[in-house]
């Protein structure tokens, strides 16, 4: 039988999926649907250091095997996830990735140091949150930026540290170089690269904000692309993100380099669809002869 | 709450563009919670909410009409084979708050989630008002679970002429409950706030997860944030504030 179990930032995960921030919520939602103990790991709804509303107006769209959100970080706070949230998914049985926003830089670092007060195993933090004015994304776009973002969190920072890319980004391997540079133990991408939806009988843009996150299958030949790329530039381990509904596409990006992978708009599309991938790739492997996934890791 | 693939009973034009489906399907269900529904195909990618319209022995009756691409490939689905079937979800009616003289005031497609909920209600309590742009549909079924049907057509063609919102005096009543267009959802509110009515309402908003994790059908509420997978799509008029 094939084995999936990865070590990854000196640890074990039962397998290298794990589902995408802001799409899998907190996880509690999906213990009524299926045993989430069986994932790698979840990485929580992105926190920032205050409550936050979210956006108003349409906050979905879908487009051709894609969807738009402008979801705007709504999150009870780092300090209601830490009290309320953490506690119950420590009891899931898997790696609890805590995702953290920030508007300044000030604010990754009161998040930072909350968090490490408390035994989630990763901080992935987001430099590249498409839907919130002031912040996010205008880190994740230039490297010297990201630089200094990243190099302070990583002065605090007592976690594992995962820097989330944006596909937005000027120039995605220097970013990823930038931050393995300035600490980063390891980097996640893609985030959702920046669309627009009209509504020509309205006249006007969908998203309040006018532009909104590209993810799902349409946004996936450039998720592997740019995770190739990253992976060719840095040493650092690299959780692949983008568009990933199958087993086999989970192999595409392991093959490209990744060590980790991350699910995202597919619970949208069937709730219990990691159930699936998982069983996929070891049907995949078993049929191929794999053993390990380190054999076929980065071998194009 | 468990995702499955269920067989199609039935998936049947009734008039125009609405359409009627019967999947089978084994488990409780309250009046007013819905399913996220996809082909098996692929070719949309996320699946729609759609209400519960009846149950049966084994099987989940939904009424459905063509608005987009989604939809479409629903109704293009033939019996005898699968569509992923995902719920109940919602928190569907609390029948204990629904007390004394009823009235529910459906609009179109609205009508959908109303007819399980009067199923569950004592008929000689309930009245149903159901308002439609022309030709009305499911009015016997209606029928035989009301104390009377009251139809209004805006072309005049069945029924009175005009919003259905027009032919009910909503002081007659103890609780409305409501379902259809935004516009009509909003005067029905209205009404029964100017008249300390109490009234609840089945809302729409655009959906991913179902379920309560995207946060992508959050609505305003005087309670804040709401989710209308989650805490919803039932509720309470007097929460609401949009209108
Ligand atoms: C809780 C709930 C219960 C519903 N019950 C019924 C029902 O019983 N019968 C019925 O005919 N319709 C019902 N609807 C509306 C139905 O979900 C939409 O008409 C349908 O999703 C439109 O999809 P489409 O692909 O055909 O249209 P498109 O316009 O092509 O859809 C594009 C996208 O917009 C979303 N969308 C479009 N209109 C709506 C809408 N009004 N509400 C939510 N999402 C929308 C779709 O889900 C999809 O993601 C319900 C909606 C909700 C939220
Ligand atoms: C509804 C929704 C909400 C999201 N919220 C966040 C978030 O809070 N923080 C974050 O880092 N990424 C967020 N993302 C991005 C995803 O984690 C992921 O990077 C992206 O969707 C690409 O993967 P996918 O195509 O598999 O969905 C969100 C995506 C969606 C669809
Ligand atoms: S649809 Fe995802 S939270 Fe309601």
């Amino acid at each position: 039988m094939a084995n999936l179990k990865v070590n990854v930032l000196n640890m074990d995960f039962k397998n290298p999926i794990l589902t995408a921030s802001g799409t899998f919520g907190f996880g509690e939602e999906y213990v009524q649907v299926y045993d989430i103990s069986i994932l790698g790991g979840i990485c929580s709804k992105g926190l920032t250091i205050k409550p936050k509303e979210g956006n108003k107006g349409t906050r979905l769209w879908e487009t051709p095997m894609g969807m738009m959100n402008s979801i705007g970080l709504q999150n009870p706070g780092v300090e209601k996830f830490i009290s309320e949230e953490l506690p119950k998914m420590k009891k899931y049985n898997t790696k609890i990735i805590a995702n953290l926003g920030g508007g300044t830089i000030e604010d990754y670092l009161e998040g930072v140091k909350k968090l490490n007060k408390t035994d989630i195993d990763i901080l992935e933090l987001n430099i590249s949150c498409p839907n919130v004015k002031s912040g996010g994304m205008a880190f994740g776009i230039k490297s010297e930026i990201a630089y200094e973002v990243v190099k302070e969190v990583r002065k605090v920072c007592s976690k594992p540290l995962m820097v989330k890319l944006s596909p937005n980004a000027e120039n995605i391997s220097d970013m990823a170089v930038t931050c393995e540079k300035a600490g980063a133990d390891a980097i996640s991408l893609i985030n959702t690269l920046k669309g627009m939806a009209v509504d020509i009988y309205k006249r006007k843009p969908v998203f309040e904000n006018t532009y909104a996150g590209l993810s799902g299958p349409a946004v996936k030949p450039v998720a592997l692309r740019m995770v190739h790329e990253v992976c060719k530039a840095v040493s650092i381990p690299v959780c692949g993100i983008g568009g990933i509904t199958t087993g086999k596409d989970v192999i595409e990006f392991i093959m490209a380099g990744a060590s980790l992978i991350q699910i995202g708009t597919a619970n949208f599309v069937k709730p219990d669809i990691c159930l699936d991938i998982i069983n996929e790739i070891t049907e995949f492997m078993d049929k191929e002869g794999i053993k390990d996934l380190n054999e076929i890791r980065g071998i194009v | 709450m468990k995702c499955s693939f269920g067989r199609i009973i039935e998936n049947d034009k009734i008039i125009n563009n609405i359409y009627k489906l019967e999947v089978e399907f084994d488990g409780k269900i309250n009046p007013g919670q819905f399913f996220m529904l996809k082909t098996l195909d692929n070719s949309f990618l996320l699946p729609r909410p759609i209400s519960v319209y009846d149950v049966g022995e084994n099987k989940v009756v939904f009424l459905y009409r063509i608005e987009g691409h989604g939809t479409e490939m629903i109704s293009k689905t033939l019996s005898n084979h699968e569509i992923q079937l995902f719920g109940p979800l919602g928190n569907g009616f609390n029948l204990q708050e629904i007390k004394g003289k009823t009235a529910v005031i459906g609009g179109g497609i609205g009508i959908a989630p109303l007819f399980y909920l009067i199923k569950k209600l004592k008929k000689e309590n309930t009245d149903s008002y159901l308002g439609f742009k022309e030709t009305p549909y499911c009015l016997e079924e209606f029928e035989r679970y009301s104390n009377k049907v009251v139809v209004a057509t805006e072309d005049g063609s069945v029924g009175d002429k005009g919003y259905i919102t027009n032919s009910i005096n909503v002081k007659d009543y103890d609780t409305i409950i409501t379902c259809g267009p935004s516009i009509m959802m909003e005067k029905v509110i209205q009404m029964c706030r100017e008249n300390d009515v109490k009234v609840f309402a089945s809302l729409e908003s655009r959906m991913a997860c179902g379920i309560g994790a995207c946060l992508g059908c959050a609505m305003k509420t005087k309670k804040g944030n709401q989710r209308v997978c989650k805490e919803g799509p039932v509720f309470n008029g007097e929460e609401l504030m949009i209108y």
